[in-house]
């Protein structure tokens, strides 16, 4: 009787998460605050909604499956957001309008591929990122 | 049984829900980035999916499915991240 409920408890409160998740990247203003949105929550869910599979089939070899799907949606869900964070940055996404800070402006070479660590040159008009949405 | 029945059912509803959101995102663009991230998010919404289904059913070997899933998902994520840096569609062009 309790491991259903725990179950239950745990399947809801990852499909919450994973609509939170979804509603982030529905309403978030640019790429990377939805990402922000939906790396997270959508993380969270889907580790605790495989976590309770794992407590209702309470079972070793079930339990192990469910531990390997949650570690390796921990390592790989920074992994990806990183790699289409950084690619869409490069890319030239604009920024949301209220964005504070943009420590990659005029350090990122477009057409070597390099970051320095300081600012390399002026940037000219046509390099100046948009900061306007869309 | 109930409450658990009751959760299961609960949990594919609000996950479809999600689904049709993120679906709406996905159609909606604006730039190739942002339907990867939404792609993304569907297809840690389907491994969701997949385990409430072997809850439901009582099955334990869809977890499986779910492991395929998300290396699958992992590897094309990182295929349409190389593809948008090495020469993909520019939204400053």
């Amino acid at each position: 009787m309790m491991i259903e409920w725990i179950t239950a408890l745990l399947l809801l409160t990852g499909s919450l998460l994973m609509l939170l998740a979804a509603l982030g990247a529905l309403r978030m203003p640019d790429l990377l605050t939805r990402m922000h949105a939906t790396t997270k929550a959508g993380a969270l869910g889907g580790g605790t909604m495989v976590v309770a599979a794992a407590v209702f089939f309470d079972d070793g070899a079930v339990t192990a499956r469910a531990l390997a799907i949650v570690v390796f949606i921990i390592l790989t869900a920074p992994v990806a957001a990183h790699l289409i964070g950084r690619a869409g940055y490069f890319v030239g996404i604009p920024l949301w309008e209220g964005t504070l800070k943009d420590e990659l402006k005029d350090r990122y070479d477009p057409e070597t591929h390099t970051l320095a660590s300081e600012e390399v040159k002026p940037s000219t008009p046509t390099e100046e990122r948009k900061h306007d949405r869309d | 049984m109930a409450i658990l029945d009751w959760a299961v059912t609960a949990t594919f509803v609000i996950l479809s829900l999600a689904l049709v959101i993120i679906f709406i995102r996905l159609i909606k663009g604006p730039s190739l980035p942002d339907r990867v991230v939404a792609l993304e998010l569907i297809a840690s919404l389907t491994v969701g999916f997949i385990a409430t289904h072997a809850v439901a059913t009582g099955m334990a070997n869809f977890l499986d499915v779910a492991v395929v899933l998300a290396l699958t998902a992992f590897l094309a994520a990182v295929g349409f991240a190389r593809y948008l840096e090495k020469g993909g569609y520019r939204s400053d062009d």
